[in-house]
């Protein structure tokens, strides 16, 4: 009987020939990682141990991105445990302002994440690099100071759940839209504990900005690991970036799925997450006269170059409402520049909208867009919990850049065709 | 270990920004995340528990992020023991790794009203509704889970380890 690509890489990370869904396993960790949130929960952990050493400087990741620039005080001391970590413990990928993205966004980019990799990361979006196909988890701060200390993670092998689609991409109609789709379909747990695999023709023809988007959003279905069989795309996108080798896994042909949910794509429409669950989808010309206040465009989900390329092709030559913010944020410096070459950041500003150094701040209510009491955001992010992105009487709408662009430009929930 | 405690009730999805909010997240000392427990869901939560009550919830208890301060704040706030239809897996993961004990189990959660005064058998799994006096078993433990637990938790196995090393 044949093994899925997450049994594969596991597996393989174990040193077994064959992993079976239920198998509790002890595998090694290419790469561990975590954020100024998480972090320090399990730096303390470490220090508390009196382990002086991590189990390789080049392997454990810490990028500062979500209250960042420090917001506050308190804030600022979390980071500096992080900053003095790094340092102390001389560890190779620690990120300051100034160099550093959203983690998600800035990983790959890097080429810290790659094929084949076992990631585990302190932060619930670390399933994003099952784009690049790679079995990669989130974990809490605990399961993070273990893996810096032995480079290993205890796991159950989940079972796969398999996603097929088919047909042709509606325009406007992107990765996001796609995940938005399953999520609805199956629920906030219908994933839960399991492996999301995502393929068919249309995963073929998707670029590595949409896979990440579809992958990053696993975890809103509950999901352990999303996860895109790696190819060409694939290859393109790694080769100038990786500093060290990678592998690519296939699922094999008998491989065994819980369970197989076949999409037609042609079928889809831009969608909405309608507040308070990332479940409770709809259509965009399904949901009517609703009125923003905000706009967020960033995010792990949504904030790579492909996002704001769409975000301006909407922009262009229009104008934000009046009395509506709109906040963009390319999630790394590197977006950035390249956002700022090609005429976007030109494009937003003539439009009215403000441009964000790489933070996670709003998507998490952190910083750099709190929402009052009533207010109400569409934004490209990935969750829209009560209390998300401010105050628990505000709501969030989550939608793809396109929508979210066309949104700023009338002030209320919009389908670019419609303007 | 048994716990009792007066049962606090929650529906279906509650999810970590729910439980602490992540405009509390620029500190990690568990006294001080414990001041906000479940405050977006209820305001009043805090002031309202005793140590030792019991947090009993529908299914995928803990969705969203990763924030180990969830479990960790529900502990410090005194709370001995959450009981749910499922959990969501990193919480579930956090949750045992922190030492917050859990049980999931469908039918005490029907079974359970607001108020109710349950006694918990954690290591047997026994739930049991003392103001009705009906009893329920939870699923099992997985038997790698009862190890760490044993253990003491994570980062006891990691020192042995390290220490065998």
């Amino acid at each position: 009987m044949g093994m899925t690509i997450t049994e594969k890489i596991l597996a393989d990370h174990c040193g077994e020939k064959i992993v079976k869904p239920g198998q509790l396993i002890n595998a090694k960790v290419d790469i561990a990682l975590g954020n100024d949130i998480t972090a320090p929960l399990a730096i303390k952990e470490v220090r508390k141990l009196g382990i002086k050493e991590v189990f390789d400087k080049d392997r454990v990741v810490l990028v500062p991105d979500h209250f960042t620039p420090n917001k506050d005080i308190k804030s600022a001391e979390q980071v500096k445990m992080l900053r003095d970590f790094a340092i102390e413990y001389g560890l190779t990928n620690y990120f300051e302002v100034g160099q550093m993205g959203v983690e998600h966004a800035l990983l790959p980019e890097k080429g810290i994440v790659l094929p084949g990799d076992v990631v585990i990361g302190a932060d619930s979006h670390t399933c994003t690099y099952g784009a690049l196909g790679a079995f990669s988890t989130g974990s809490g701060s605990t399961d993070l100071a273990a893996a810096m200390i032995l480079g290993e993670v205890w796991l159950k092998v989940p079972a796969s759940l398999k996603f097929v689609f088919s047909g042709k991409l509606n325009k406007w109609v992107s990765g996001k839209d796609l995940i938005l789709y399953v999520i609805g379909m199956i629920g906030v747990d219908g994933a839960l504990y399991k492996a999301m695999e995502f393929c068919g023709e249309v995963i073929k023809n998707m670029n590595m900005s949409n896979r990440m988007t579809m992958c990053n959003m696993a975890i809103e279905a509950g999901g352990k690991n999303g996860i895109i069989e790696p190819d060409d795309i694939t290859e393109e996108y790694v080769k100038h970036r990786a500093k060290r080798e990678y592998k690519f896994y296939k699922s094999d042909a008998d491989a065994v799925y819980e369970k197989i949910y076949n999409v037609n794509v042609s079928e889809i429409e831009p969608l909405v997450a309608l507040p308070h669950l990332p479940e409770n989808v709809k259509p965009v010309s399904q949901v009517n006269n609703i009125k923003i206040d905000q706009v967020v465009i960033g995010s792990c989900t949504n904030g790579r170059l492909e996002d704001m390329a769409e975000a301006a092709a909407v922009l262009k030559g229009r104008k934000v409402a009046k009395n509506v913010r709109c906040i963009i944020i390319p999630a790394t410096q590197e977006i950035w520049k390249e956002s700022m070459k090609r005429g976007y950041f030109d494009i937003f500003i003539d439009a009215g909208a403000a441009i964000s150094t790489p933070t996670c701040g709003p998507c998490l209510g952190g910083h750099m867009g709190i929402l009052a009491k009533g207010e109400r955001a569409i934004a490209t992010t990935n969750r829209n919990f009560v209390g998300r992105m401010g105050d628990v009487e505000s709501e969030v709408y989550l939608s793809n850049p396109a929508v979210a662009a066309a949104s700023a430009i009338t002030g209320k929930i919009t389908h670019p065709d419609e303007l | 270990m048994k716990y009792t405690g007066k049962c606090w009730k929650f529906r279906a999805d509650v999810n970590t920004d729910e439980i602490i909010p992540a405009r509390y997240l620029n500190v990690s000392d568990p006294a001080e995340l414990a001041k906000y427990c479940m405050q977006d869901i209820d305001k009043d939560f805090v002031k309202k528990i005793e140590k030792g009550d019991i947090i009993v919830a529908d299914k995928n208890f803990g969705c969203g992020s990763s924030r180990e301060h969830a479990p960790l704040c529900i502990k410090a706030a005194g709370i001995s023991c959450v009981i749910a239809k499922s959990f969501a897996r990193i919480f579930y993961r956090n949750a045992i790794n922190i030492g917050l004990p859990i049980l999931e189990c469908e039918e005490a959660v029907d079974n359970i009203k607001e108020g109710d005064k349950v006694e918990v058998d954690f290591t047997a799994g026994l739930i049991k509704n003392l103001t009705t006096g009906k009893q329920f078993k939870a699923e099992p433990f997985p038997p790698f889970m009862q190890e760490l637990i044993n253990a003491g938790g994570l980062m006891e196995y990691v020192k042995t380890k390290k220490l065998r090393a």
